[in-house]
């Protein structure tokens, strides 16, 4: 699985993004955390080998999520489904 | 080409596209790559298998299109938008998946050996038995299209009736001879 670094000097969060390459709503959730400074990972699942989208999936089920991106997790317990500004500023701080 | 026919099929359907420039770009561009890499343009915010029979109901304009951007005001990626939000009168927000999850995630169980994992255990089980999708023939009561595919459409596209209006059409062994 490829699990690409942003770095951002706002990283008191870990946050982590399921998205897809071809996805606007999964740029515009990029952009918005870029321009707001703020460290993530993201990983584009329809790049990934059959394995990983398996683990995917199960990962994003077992937390009570829906197979929608993007899905943001954020510190491990926290996830938000879509790319909902409000939640995020809310989660983030920011 | 991607442009043409989605704004050529906004124009039948009485929609608009996304009034964001840069998004309706990035949307574009992904439901290229889609047709380039899977031979169709599928929906480019959902996750395709890759498989045609698996994949039928997101290639765009998508089964769900019709009612979502009736509740919601856009489809499920937003390409396709009602002319309030186009005009900004009603905000763009994402909208929730209507596509039932046994659809989804046909897109993730391409293997079929058992998973250790229990807590998915119906989603995996779902993506077994869609191996065998069922096509049927359904028509429309009220105007009378007929339509061949795995669920009939949630309006119809002719007269607009809603998806309880359509029927199974039944071919009767003795009516065949």
């Amino acid at each position: 699985m490829k699990i690409v670094k942003v770095p951002g000097e706002n990283n008191k969060h870990k946050v982590f993004v399921y998205a897809l390459s071809t996805c606007a709503w999964c740029k515009s959730a990029k952009q918005f955390l870029k321009d707001s400074s703020v460290e993530f990972e993201y990983v584009d699942v329809d790049l990934c080998n059959e394995k990983d989208k398996e683990k995917i999936r199960e990962d994003i089920l077992g937390r009570g999520g829906s197979l929608s991106y993007p899905t943001i997790i954020v510190d491990d317990k926290v996830l938000i489904t879509g790319f909902r500004k409000d939640k995020l500023r809310e989660t983030l701080g920011i | 080409m991607v442009r043409q026919r989605a704004e050529a099929d906004a124009k039948t359907y009485g929609y608009h596209l996304n009034p964001d420039p840069e998004f309706l770009r990035n949307l574009l561009e992904g439901l290229k790559q889609n047709e380039e890499r899977y031979g169709y343009p599928s929906c480019p915010c959902r996750l395709a298998s890759g498989k045609f029979a698996f994949d039928r109901d997101v290639i765009c304009p998508c089964d769900y299109r019709d009612p979502d951007v009736e509740e919601f005001g856009a489809c499920y990626c937003a390409l396709f938008v009602r002319k309030d939000v186009f005009e900004g009168e009603t905000p763009l927000l994402p909208v929730s998946e209507r596509r039932p999850l046994e659809k989804q995630v046909r897109a993730y169980g391409v293997r079929t050996e058992a998973p250790a994992e229990k807590k998915v255990e119906s989603a995996v089980t779902a993506t077994k038995e869609s191996s065998e999708i069922r096509l049927k023939l359904w028509y429309c009561k009220q105007c009378g299209y007929v339509v061949f595919r795995e669920d009939p459409p949630y309006i119809c596209p002719i007269c607009k009736a809603k998806r309880e209006i359509f029927a199974e059409i039944r071919i009767r062994a003795d009516a065949l001879g």
